[in-house]
């Protein structure tokens, strides 16, 4: 027998049995983080290859949501906090060795890069608009004249926003589950797709949807390649990783995760946005929205999973059943 | 400059979590959490069994995961290295709660992450951390281990000793004796 026991009585709020100090807030805003990241990467490329007119709805319309998506996702952040009011004591400081100074940082930036770039396209998206101010016309040729160095800056920080999510879980080796690399660019690749699959729903050019959804076919083709690997590291890593590995190989996760992240998030889409490349007519929206819906999915299981995995007191968890 | 740490010898604890209330005194720990815990391990085949008692914290590790991840720089190693948050540049973002292997670190009430400060405001009186002090078996040392003629020196260099989980990479300072 083997038998370990807390006989003093330990329940602290939110640690005990199983760590959830990280509720919804968090996977929320790890999506619409994703999501930013790959509306701005997409919308920055193909503005920088001149292909704006092109592909309307992927430059122009969907930077439009990013600012809100930020917002909803930055207020999430703040909800989590225990101590909401001191939230600014993150900008006091930069700490390199923080993956969440990071993306404070981070945030900082394309926050309002994302709303110069939304103002750049105001007019074309919603041509009544007008203003009697001097100072918007002002500003308005002031960021069209900066619009190649803050398409350029998009690019870059998109790519930061998407891929610290995930270094930022991987960085916290207490949680077996979140500690591997590829974490990092799995998310980045979610995001990017999630971003594709918006652009999707919201674009009316088959040309355009035709595009993206190849685009989106590649980036679907990565992740469950990377998502293969994961769990392949995990098996032949030591044993915490191995343990965290079985929480999705005939653990709590298993039937959440390949059902709904793996099959109908990633797989499903996949084959119809590959049977249209074949030339077969199928609803694009619905592989857009699985892969959204997905992606959701996909976070919330990730972020429950990895404080589900740790290396000591696994035998609280027996108290659950 | 010294190096705080700690030993507990898992033969003389005997499980009566004295430190466990006497921690609750001493630093007003609210009622619900605690800053250390009892873990009794058994194993064998009855009759052979084996039985191991021990008083867990916070390790006050040298290579804390908990100070390198906090974003605001709230959970800072002082002199001495223990470990302690700054109440007042604590965001409560739980960086810190999700990086501890020990699981040792818990939300207050009043919003900030706490966590046993191995009692900094007596051992800075030059006292004993409560835990240490009540201990009615005197299985807990506390002391300096750049002092070679300490107590906790001299147990660590004739005792046989273990760290718990010393594969999670964190290089935790309170040791067990066995």
């Amino acid at each position: 027998m083997h038998e370990i026991e807390i006989t003093s009585g330990r329940m602290n709020p939110e640690i005990d049995p199983i760590l959830h100090a990280w509720g919804w807030p968090i996977p929320l805003y790890l999506f619409l983080g994703g999501l930013v990241a790959g509306i701005l990467f997409f919308s920055a490329l193909f503005y920088l290859r001149n292909e704006s007119d092109k592909y309307k709805a992927g430059v122009k319309i969907a930077p439009m949501f990013a600012p809100f998506f930020l917002t909803i996702g930055l207020l999430a952040l703040l909800y989590d906090l225990s101590h909401k009011l001191y939230f600014w004591k993150l900008f006091t400081t930069i700490r390199l060795e923080s993956p969440m100074s990071w993306g404070a940082w981070t945030l900082s930036i394309i926050f309002p890069l994302s709303i110069l770039w939304s103002f750049l396209f105001i007019k074309d998206v919603f041509p009544s608009i007008s203003w009697n101010s001097k100072l918007l016309d002002q500003l308005h040729e002031l960021v069209k004249k900066f619009a190649k160095p803050i398409a350029w800056a998009l690019l870059l920080v998109s790519i930061i926003l998407g891929i610290y999510t995930g270094i930022l879980l991987s960085a916290f080796n207490a949680r077996p589950f979140w500690n591997t690399s590829i974490l990092g660019p799995l998310f980045l690749t979610s995001g990017l797709s999630t971003g594709t699959a918006f652009v999707i729903l919201l674009s009316k050019d088959h040309h355009e949807k035709l595009l993206f959804s190849r685009i989106d076919m590649w980036l679907i083709a990565v992740e469950m390649f990377l998502i293969i690997h994961l769990f392949m590291g995990f098996l032949a890593s030591i044993q915490v990783h191995e343990d965290a590995a079985h929480l999705f190989l005939g653990g709590p996760y298993t039937a959440v995760f390949w059902t709904f992240v793996f099959t109908l998030g990633l797989l499903v889409p996949f084959l119809i946005e590959l049977l249209e490349w074949r030339g077969y007519k199928l609803p694009t929206s619905l592989a857009a929205v699985l892969v959204l819906i997905g992606g959701i999915i996909f976070r919330f299981v990730v972020v429950d999973a990895g404080q589900s995995s740790r290396w000591l007191y696994k035998f609280m968890e027996s108290s659950l059943k | 400059m010294p190096r705080y740490a700690m030993t507990i010898d898992t033969k003389r604890c005997v499980g009566c979590a004295d430190c466990v209330v006497a921690c609750q005194t001493e630093n007003e720990v609210p009622v619900g959490y605690c800053r250390d815990w009892i873990v009794q391990e058994t194993s064998g085949v009855f009759p052979k069994l084996h039985l191991e008692i021990r008083s867990e914290r916070c390790n006050h590790c040298e290579d804390a995961p908990c100070v390198r991840t906090c974003p605001t720089g709230a959970s800072h190693i002082v002199e001495g290295g223990i470990v302690l948050v700054d109440h007042d540049d604590c965001i409560g973002c739980k960086a810190c709660i999700e990086s501890c292997p020990y699981d040792a670190r818990f939300v207050h009430p009043e919003g900030y992450v706490d966590k046993c400060t191995f009692c900094i405001h007596r051992v800075q009186e030059g006292k004993d951390p409560a835990c240490v002090s009540v201990c009615p078996t005197h299985a807990m040392i506390f002391g300096d281990l750049e002092d070679p003629n300490s107590e906790i020196s001299r147990v660590l260099r004739t005792k046989q000793h273990k760290v718990l989980i010393p594969e999670a990479g964190t290089h935790p300072h309170v040791y067990y004796l066995l």
